[in-house]
């Protein structure tokens, strides 16, 4: 198991790389100037002059990019040009808002994907079934920013249930904190819901149909035990690639639910600083999301191998 | 889980006893401000805050009449080329330096020569400054100048501790020290900025609340519902179209100041090939445009008759408005007459580029449709701002929907834009008459002689059109009904001097 952490730790390596060469350079391709940004509406060209030679943007791309690549090996990622604070401390300030958010959603999608895909697969054609099939669906198309608005004006506007948006840390009120974000990681979850249910009862489906799940209740086992222990573990294998690449999805989503509850994660980041052409940042954002995704999909191959032994072995 | 249970007991009753106690209040921005150091700073928003966290040499009254604040009394030599101020005795900075002549010529200096001020040009007639004594400053200058004393009613009159900044640098901003009603006390980037009640301020007694909370909630219907919520006490720039519920909810109330900005269509007349084309070429074209535009009706239909409509730099509310040419009335026969005169009886087509959101698109959609019926055919070209701007500024360019905050003196609304040197002007409009005028408004500190060249640069504005004026945005507060005393301003800003909650 070591030894196969390790050697898929050192092919991440590369693809790191790849990743930020591709990202500093289709920056520079981004229409816009982030010193006309940064000079304020007066745009004054004095201003403008001395901002290009302190931030190097007189300096040829691939100059710019080694000198970033540079710092970055040393573990200095640059400062936010819109607010002077540090790329590295931004990232640390964000990311467990956003891990928070997805982690919230994730538990929800889990929750409520995986029961009601094993139920539909086991009550297939059934009433049960259709109604989890059209709940999925319109899970699936209903846009993010619709439900989060409309929740935003039913629950806290016209119940003042929960608080409509804004961010406490879990460090500082654990309560108050799951409060702020049950309804972002609800609208975030239900999306990823819905994938995760379809997906689980295609998989449930093939694995009720095979000869071991036909032994198993032959040999009269509990229904339940049958259904859990024997046709879900197995149907478990295919779910967990789809989680893996549903954090991806759950990523994407976080970018227009932070935006809705106005919550201070990792996405808000990412589209202020585009929007503001603060590259450091979104440079050190991209980077730090292409390590989490291929940590992740190291994490699922792990998984794998837990879920089924045979993987190890061959 | 007993300790778990004690400890959350413990948080619960920190939280409601630290309510009952502390008076905080809370405001809601429309963006996250940028650094917030003054002389860096460039966004609206980042002023809002400094209203509370950093007092300026002078301040503005509603009307628009520069008043004392650090600097408590003021006079000009007779040919306005020194101004000498005498600055309020003992105020302290947040970080308990003494604030004095030396910090006020230390302030100057960083703004002119800091390399990452934003603030040169703003300060730039002052040549000189020379402490007279421990609370009296005296400013030499180049050359006369008008607009110093509404720039030091902004951002380059709020004054940094000397001793903070030298020590932070570049990341003053991190943690600001002035010497305002609020100090700062922490920051988290997207989700708020809180300060804390400055004890030793200088007018402690005018200030209720222990600490203000901004938080910037870019969506403005959420913004609303955090209000409505009690989440939030005020938020500023309420949208237009949600006046009239705001104004029928009981819990609300809403304050309303014409900002000194506008929002116009800038022309490309000389910038380039973006030119040549016969909006650029032709002064009549560029008339048939805006008499084919039905200001009223824009206002109307976009903004729910809350915004003034405009035809000037200035707004018709201000002094410096020119009368003799009031806000048009549509007259389509006049435009196409215009359009046939100036050879183009079949009608022209023109590219205007506006930025990307629904509000400003929406303007040029209505503007669009009236424009053809006076057989201008306008093709719209949606871009992301950053990108707007930098084609605008590169003269890639024919028309570009685009507008100005706003700022306290003339000068600042209409001499960057019109004269031939003028930094912002991407009209690339030029004319020694318009220079001449200009300029000399600059130069004089009496109101009647400055109203007189005004008045005459708006005349030729309006023969030359390089910029067509539509409206003026009104600052739109929306209040929790229990705030009392809250003053609105044509600069936007939130004063909190004075201002409390009574229940």
């Amino acid at each position: 198991m070591l030894t196969f952490l390790g050697r898929r730790i050192l092919t991440a390596i590369p693809t790191i790389i790849l990743i930020s060469i591709f990202v500093f350079s289709l920056q520079h391709l981004l229409p816009g100037d982030p010193i006309l940004v940064m000079a304020g509406e007066e745009r004054d060209p004095e201003v403008i002059a001395a901002l290009r030679e302190k931030y190097r943007f007189n300096d040829p791309v691939p100059m710019q990019y080694l000198a970033w690549a540079g710092n970055a090996l040393q573990g200095d990622l640059g400062i936010s040009l819109r607010t002077q604070q540090p790329v590295l401390e931004l990232i640390g300030e964000k990311l467990p808002v956003t891990i928070q958010l997805a982690v919230m959603a994730l538990i929800i999608a889990i929750l409520i994907g995986i029961p009601a895909g094993v139920l539909s697969a086991y009550k297939k054609g059934t009433w049960i079934d259709w109604v989890a099939n059209i709940t999925a669906l319109s899970g699936l198309s209903v846009p993010n920013f619709w439900l989060g608005i409309m929740l935003i004006l039913l629950v806290s506007v016209k119940l003042g249930w929960l608080p409509a948006s804004g961010y406490v840390p879990l460090t500082e009120d654990p309560l108050q904190s799951i409060r702020v974000m049950i309804m972002p990681a609800f609208v975030l979850g239900t999306a990823i819901a819905a994938t995760l249910m379809r997906h689980t009862r295609s998989a449930m489906l093939s694995v009720l149909k095979s000869d071991y799940v036909r032994t198993a209740r032959a040999k009269g086992l509990q229904e339940r035990v049958v259904l859990v222990k024997h046709a879900l573990r197995n149907a478990l294998v295919p779910v967990v690639t789809v989680i893996t690449l549903l954090f991806g999805e759950l990523l994407a989503g976080a970018v227009l639910t932070e935006q809705i509850f106005t919550i201070p994660g990792f996405g808000k980041l990412v589209v202020d600083a585009v929007f503001n052409r603060d590259y450091a940042v979104v440079q050190g954002i991209v980077l730090c999301t292409g390590i989490a995704f291929i940590f992740m999909n190291i994490l699922a191959d792990a998984a794998y191998r837990i879920l089924n032994p045979r993987m190890s072995q061959q | 889980m007993h300790m778990l249970k004690t400890l959350g007991l413990a948080a619960l009753l920190a939280t409601t006893s630290s309510l009952a106690q502390a008076q905080d209040l809370k405001i809601g921005l429309q963006e996250d401000p940028d650094v917030l150091d003054p002389d860096q700073s460039r966004t609206f928003v980042g002023r809002i805050v400094y209203a509370s966290l950093c007092d300026k040499l002078v301040d503005i009254t509603p009307e628009l009449e520069i008043i004392p604040m650090l600097a408590r009394e003021w006079e000009w030599n007779a040919d306005g080329t020194e101004l000498t101020m005498k600055l309020q005795e003992g105020v302290t900075f947040h970080d308990g330096e003494p604030f004095n002549a030396e910090a006020v010529a230390a302030n100057i200096d960083r703004s002119q020569n800091f390399e990452l001020s934003r603030r040169k040009s703003e300060v730039q007639s002052i040549t000189g400054t020379e402490v007279i004594d421990e609370h009296t400053i005296k400013f030499t200058l180049s050359a006369p100048d008008a607009t110093l004393l509404a720039q030091f009613a902004d951002r380059a009159g709020m004054m940094v501790s000397p001793k903070a900044a030298g020590e932070a640098g570049e990341s003053f901003g991190l943690n600001p020290v002035c010497a305002g009603p609020f100090k700062f006390k922490e920051r988290i980037q997207q989700d708020r900025i809180v300060l804390e009640k400055f004890d030793d301020y200088y007018r402690a007694d005018e200030i209720n609340f222990d600490t203000v909370t901004f938080l910037p909630i870019p969506d403005t219907t959420v913004r609303l519902a955090n209000l409505r919520a009690g989440d939030l006490d005020m938020l500023e720039r309420l949208a237009a179209t949600d006046l009239s519920s705001a104004e029928a909810d009981d819990g609300i109330k809403v304050e309303k100041a014409t900002s000194l900005g506008y929002q116009g269509i800038t022309i490309n007349v000389a910038n380039g090939a973006g030119a040549e084309n016969p909006l650029g070429q032709n002064a009549a074209v560029r008339k048939a445009l805006s008499l084919a535009i039905d200001r009223n009706a824009l206002n109307q239909v976009v903004f729910e008759g809350a915004f003034a409509t405009g035809n000037q730099p200035f707004s018709p509310t201000s002094p410096w408005y020119n009368p003799d040419f009031t806000v048009p009335e549509r007259d389509v026969e006049a435009a196409k007459a215009l359009l046939a005169e100036a050879g183009f009886p079949d009608g022209v087509t023109v590219e205007i580029q506006v930025a990307n959101n629904p509000v400003q698109t929406q303007v040029m959609q209505v503007i669009q449709s009236m424009a053809s019926e006076a057989g201008i055919k306008i093709e719209l070209a949606a871009k992301e701002f950053a990108t707007l701007l930098a084609d605008q500024s590169a003269g890639d360019y024919t028309a570009s929907q685009v507008g100005w905050s706003g700022r306290v003196d003339p000068d600042g609304n209409i001499h960057q834009f019109m004269t031939t040197e003028g930094g912002i002007n991407d009209s690339k409009y030029s004319d020694p008459e318009m220079d001449r005028l200009l300029d000399e408004a600059r130069l004089s500190t009496d109101p009647a002689v400055r109203k007189e060249s005004y008045s005459a640069a708006i005349a030729k504005q309006q023969e030359d059109m390089p910029i067509v004026y539509l409206y003026h945005p009104v600052w739109i507060w929306a209040l929790d009904k229990d705030i009392k005393g809250f003053e609105p301003y044509p600069d936007g800003m939130i004063r909190l001097h004075g201002v409390s909650i009574e229940e």
